[in-house]
Parts: structure tokens; sequence; C-alpha cells
């Protein structure tokens, strides 16, 4: 397992994926979206803003799964210092923002309608902005110091801290009262109870398969803008350093 | 076809809202694809000029 942690190898292992993934993902959406806007049915009481509900709830989970594995990587970094962890986060985080803004978005579209509102200031949107500017306040503490690996564990703290705010979200419709409607799956004594028609299941599940794939493939991608990076600094370093080298060398000579 | 575009109504919410998505996602795949041939075409003139130098 330990040999996954070297970049180079893991980099081998994720370009491998990337076709793979980027192929399920366009294969997903072109199932997803016909089910999503037309095979599948309007809500007895919703109509067809329920349509809305196969961009908003995968954009949702999405958003709170790329922030949680991007508070696991920071952690990884943090405590045995591997620098693959570090970069994972920060390849995942611009790509959890967009989740979770569209998240809110669509979740306006459809409140709007429905609520007779866009935003109501209750526990489940307030918690969800709030992974919003967590989101934008660890890509901006990633680059606000001179010294990259300060900014790179500022922000991991920070991921790492705003972490509590998940298990806010995801209970929140069942701690405080709320106009946003409960969870699609609902845990009892008896297991795991599904609250929407399997009708609806089909393009829910095939949209969060898509939404998975699509992440996984710009992933890879931001991944390998991340180890460019790295090695452009290093580069700029050893750049900079060698005429100063050259000087150094002939004065002591 | 035009009850499919009217959305039993609800058209100026279900619309903009699949239109999003497709903006975020093509925008975000857009940005990451050039982002990482800038940096691949960077790195290349690194390599380059310390060969050189």
């Amino acid at each position: 397992m330990h040999k996954y942690a070297n970049p180079t190898v893991f980099m081998r292992l994720a370009n491998a994926v990337l076709p793979w993934a980027a192929g399920a993902c366009v294969l997903l959406f072109a199932v997803a979206i016909p089910l999503a806007l037309y095979a599948s049915p309007a809500d007895y009481q919703q109509g067809d803003t329920v349509r809305i509900m196969y961009i908003h709830v995968p954009a949702a989970i999405l958003g709170e799964m790329v922030y949680g594995l991007m508070a696991a990587a920071s952690a990884t970094y943090l405590i045995w210092r591997h620098q693959l962890a570090a970069l994972i986060a920060r390849a995942a985080a611009p790509i959890g923002a967009i989740f979770t803004a569209l998240c809110l978005i669509t979740g306006m579209l459809w409140g709007q309608p429905m609520w007779g509102t866009f935003w109501v200031w209750d526990a489940r949107l307030t918690s969800m902005l709030l992974l919003l500017f967590l989101y934008v306040g660890y890509l901006a503490l990633g680059d606000a110091f001179e010294d990259q690996e300060r900014g790179e564990k500022a922000a991991a703290v920070l991921a790492l801290v705003g972490s509590v705010n998940i298990p806010i979200i995801i209970f929140s419709v069942e701690w405080w009262n709320t106009l946003h409607q409960g969870s699609i799956f609902k845990m009892n004594g008896e297991g795991m109870k599904v609250t929407v028609s399997p009708e609806m299941l089909a393009p829910l599940f095939t949209m969060m398969g898509a939404y998975v794939a699509f992440f996984v493939t710009i992933l890879v991608l931001r991944m390998r803008i991340e180890i460019l990076n790295a090695k452009i600094r290093n580069a700029r370093i050893t750049q900079a350093a060698a005429p100063m080298v050259a000087t150094q060398a002939a004065q002591a000579r | 076809m035009d009850r499919f575009f009217a959305m039993g109504g609800y058209a100026q919410y279900v619309w903009p809202s699949y239109a999003l998505a497709l903006v975020a996602f093509v925008g975000i795949l857009v940005v990451t694809r050039s982002t990482l041939k800038k940096r691949e075409a960077e790195f290349e003139r690194l390599k380059r000029e310390r060969q050189d130098g």
C-alpha cells in the first residue's frame, strides 16, 4: 500500500484510470440527462421542479464528499508529511467548490417555486454556504504566503477545522426545524429507508455516478497541474541559485 | 415538444438549473485543460533553458 504514496507510482495509476473515468462520465451523463428531464415522472406535489433534484442532490453530496476527502488528505499531510496528500487536497478543492456553488444556486432555483423564497437562513442552507466559504478560504489561504509550504500547512489546518461542518450539514435537517426536505435515505431501526420512488432513483443514481466520474477526471488533470507547478518551482529555484553559486565559486577563487 | 420545454410551468427554474450545471462543468474542464497545457509548455521551456545554459 505504501508504494502508492510515491507520486510517480500514484500518477501512473491515476493516468491509467483517466480514460475510463472520462468515458464513464460521458456515458453516464448521456443516460442520466434524458432520464432526468424526460423519462422520469413529475412529482405529485412538486411537479416538474423535482427535476432540479437530479442536479442539486448529487452536487450537494459531492460537495460534502470532496470536502471529506480534502480534510482526510490534509490530515495525512499534516501528520505524515506526505506531499502526495497535499497535492490531492489542493487539486480537489476547486472542484468541490464548484459542486457546492452549483448546489446552492440550484437550491435557490428550486426553493423559489416550492417554498416561495430563494433563501432562508436555516441550518441546512447556512451550513452549506459555510462549506462554500471554507472552500474559498482554503484556496485563498494556500496562495496567501510567500513560502509555499507555510501556505499549504495553514490551508490544511483550515480544512481540518472546517470538517466539523460536514456532520452539521448532514444532520441539520433532523436537528433543527427547516424548510428543507429530509434526507432521501433515512436510517431507522430496521436499516436504510429510501424516501423517493424507484423511478426517480434511476436518474438520481446515474447522475450521481456521472458526477463522481467527472470529479475523478478533473481531479487527475488537476493533480498533473499541481505536480507541474512543483516541478516548475523547483526548476526556478535551482535556476535562480545557479548564478549565485557561480559567483561564490569565482570569489572563492 | 412544447410541453416538454414548458416543464409544467416551471421552465424558468428547471432549465437554468441544467444550463448552470452545463456551464459549470464545461467551464472547469476548459480552464483545467488550458492551465495544464500552459504549465506543460512552461516546464518544457524551463527544461530547455537549463540544458542551453
